[in-house]
């Protein structure tokens, strides 16, 4: 039971950097209809920003990590306007897909010329002491408490955000209906810009909390937990930011019991099933809206 | 070096223009018969290109000219053309993205390759063993494509995409920890490890886990691969023009009225899917039979070889058999090309990845393409000047053919 539970706490704390990715995704899908498969790699320039800024040029993480945040909105901005925005009238959403894809061997071989192919060590940015619970059975690690608080303001802020705010409600409307939106005076390009920035930034900080929760650090880093967080969107109902939590802490759970009582090696066949169970069911994910077909 | 694809792509685009327009008019039976002719034209030239690329090789390797990496390259050329070839029939003609075709490779390789090595002292006359190999790889691969399509297929889009590369990823997984032996009381299987497959001291290890199969007979050759391309597209280009194929077609360009004329969708889908996924078993089988040892990397049989697949079918154009063929070739030598810039050159085949897909997508740049053409330039050194309305029908045309 002890270890069912510290299971669970592990599975809840990689849920919520998925989740954390995963939002990027979902913005970004949710407004551009086009699969990102660059974000992963970001959270990899994330990830290197803050090694570099720290372990070489000896910053403090204070500094680091505004930097990391800084510097990946930047390049999420500059990747959609000149890789994604001139192909976004384009024929099919095939093509935005397949420049994606350049764009993620791009930033995976542009890392690997810099710092070389050898897995760097990451320091954790997080100076949080573990928790001890029941009598110390249960240690839950500040990374842990950490990641998982970060999940939840940026959840809520994100929620606020689009409720409250009229850039947020400027791409929800984008989000409905593009022609629509720019009738109304929306400045669509701005709108799909912003959501590429507020992704980016997001997968900066996913970037920190994912190289302090497992301390290695490669160009190829994004590549999986990238995937990982596009398939806890699909699960969650892709666009949807709740749905982002949800199938992401749910991903992450189901991971860490499938690895731990089944078997490590097919701990990513379980995910895999799980996910094609649920679209089976619910073919739009779990807080997916049904898509209306018009004739 | 960036020019020369550039080049091919443009020729590309061309080609699926009148693709797509001979399809449109086939349709129409009044001009049925003089662009029947075309299509067959077209296609001779598509089978066409393959002997003559072969006897090109043939006359390069005679003569030294060709490097060893290149010559060692060869059969992987036919292996990506089949690919392809055969992703194309899924995204192309049938219009539904699939991220997951190395899986039926992945199957297709292994199935053959464990059926080659447990029948190499029993079938010892090569070509029958490497047929009826390739005819259970490709049919495992076809079942599998029915068995996983058949639930799958209800999706659409994205949600398509990212379950075929569940499924893919699944494959991959299985097979890494499969374990299979062979001892006098038949097989044994396991997911765990060897040691559970209770055997008796004559056992053989014949699938070791991550390990893979080793001692696959060697039995793929250049002229093997480029016979299987010849059937590949045989197949294909049958399909495309039979009335099944007018049928995967109508579902890709219009589903309910498709379905409303009466057309079994769920049959149609299937069949372009199981074809497509048997297709890619075939090139499992070249792949398996053309090393000594296989095993499920994340680099031969993972997503990313499902993208990389992708990316030469939609830079090949979406729809079009023969780019696919020329995007495959040139996008794995380009790689092989760039070799003597060392550490540089995969970051320059991204950037040149990027530039292809906007030069030929954007539609800036197609328009401006469309303006500046040979002609126009021909008319600027003459100073006459360009009709307007050339240029509108022009637009006109590819913004109907990137549909």
């Amino acid at each position: 039971m002890i270890s069912f539970i510290s299971y669970l706490i592990n599975g809840i704390s990689l849920g919520s950097i998925y989740a954390i990715i995963a939002l990027g995704y979902t913005m970004v899908y949710g407004i551009a209809k086009m699969l990102n498969f660059a974000h992963g790699d970001v959270i990899m320039v994330g990830g290197f920003t803050i090694f570099w800024t720290v372990s070489t040029q000896g910053m403090s993480p204070l500094i680091a990590i505004p930097l990391a945040v800084v510097l990946c909105t930047i390049l999420g901005v500059t990747i959609e306007y000149i890789a994604y925005r001139p192909l976004r009238q384009a024929a099919s959403s095939l093509v935005v897909l397949i420049t994606a894809i350049g764009v993620s061997y791009f930033l995976q071989n542009l890392a690997l010329l810099i710092f070389g192919a050898n897995p760097k060590s990451f320091d954790s940015m997080i100076p949080v002491p573990p928790m001890q619970l029941l009598d110390g059975q249960i240690t839950i690690l500040g990374e842990t408490t950490v990641t998982v608080i970060s999940c939840l303001i940026i959840m809520g802020g994100l929620s606020l955000f689009i409720k409250k705010s009229r850039p947020g409600q400027a791409m929800l409307a984008v989000s409905e209906d593009k022609g629509a939106a720019q009738l109304m005076g929306i400045n669509v390009n701005k709108t799909i810009s912003l959501t590429f920035a507020i992704g980016s930034g997001l997968a900066a900080i996913a970037g920190l909390l994912l190289c302090s929760a497992y301390p290695t650090l490669s160009p190829y880093i994004g590549s999986m937990p990238g995937i990982k967080a596009f398939v806890a969107a699909v699960f969650g109902g892709i666009g949807s930011i709740p749905g982002a939590l949800i199938g992401g802490l749910l991903l992450g759970i189901v991971e860490i019991l499938g690895r731990a009582y089944i078997s490590s090696q097919m701990a990513d066949v379980i995910v895999f099933l799980v996910l094609i169970l649920v679209l089976l069911i619910k073919p739009t994910g779990i807080l997916g809206k049904k898509l209306q077909e018009k004739v | 070096m960036t020019k020369k694809p550039g080049i091919n792509q443009a020729k590309a685009d061309n080609q699926v223009d009148t693709n797509i327009k001979s399809n449109n008019k086939n349709s129409n039976g009044t001009i049925k018969k003089a662009k029947m002719s075309k299509s067959t034209r077209d296609n001779m030239i598509t089978y066409g290109i393959v002997p003559i690329a072969f006897i090109i090789v043939q006359i390069l390797e005679a003569g030294n000219l060709i490097s060893n990496l290149m010559s060692g390259l060869l059969v992987s050329f036919c292996i990506y053309i089949i690919l392809a070839v055969s992703l194309n029939l899924t995204v192309g003609i049938l219009g539904e993205l699939s991220l997951g075709h190395a899986g039926f490779m992945c199957l297709g390789a292994f199935t053959s390759a464990f059926f080659s090595k447990c029948t190499v002292d029993v079938i010892t006359f090569a070509p029958l063993r490497f047929i009826l190999a390739l005819l259970i790889g490709a049919a495992v691969a076809g079942l599998a494509g029915i068995l996983i399509g058949l639930p799958v297929l209800r999706l659409k889009g994205d949600y398509l995409a990212i379950v075929t590369l569940a499924f893919g990823e699944i494959i991959k997984n299985v097979i890494n920890a499969l374990y299979v032996g062979r001892d006098q009381n038949g097989f044994h299987a396991s997911l765990k490890d060897a040691l559970s497959l209770n055997m008796t001291d004559d056992g053989e290890v014949i699938i070791d886990g991550a390990l893979g199969i080793i001692g696959t007979p060697r039995d793929s050759s250049l002229l093997v691969g480029v016979l299987l391309i010849l059937l590949t597209l045989f197949i294909v280009l049958n399909l495309i023009k039979s009335r099944d194929g007018r049928a995967i077609m109508s579902i890709r360009d219009n589903l309910i009225a498709a379905e409303s004329v009466g057309i079994n969708i769920t049959k149609y889908k299937l069949m372009a899917f199981s074809i497509s996924a048997a297709l890619a078993g075939v090139a499992g089988v070249l792949y398996a039979h053309n090393l000594n040892s296989l095993a499920a990397t994340t680099r031969n049989f993972g997503y990313n070889m499902s993208i990389m697949i992708l990316v030469f079918v939609v830079l090949g154009g979406i729809g079009n058999i023969r780019g696919s063929m020329i995007a495959a070739v040139v996008l794995t030598l380009l790689p092989e090309l760039l070799r003597g810039l060392d550490k540089y050159r995969m970051l320059i085949y991204a950037v040149v990845l990027i530039l292809m897909m906007l030069f030929n997508w954007s539609p800036k740049i197609v328009a401006w393409r469309k303006q500046h053409t040979t002609r126009y330039f021909i008319n600027k050194i003459f100073r006459r000047e360009l009709k307007p309305a050339n240029i509108d029908q022009n637009t006109a045309d590819q913004n109907k053919g990137g549909q």
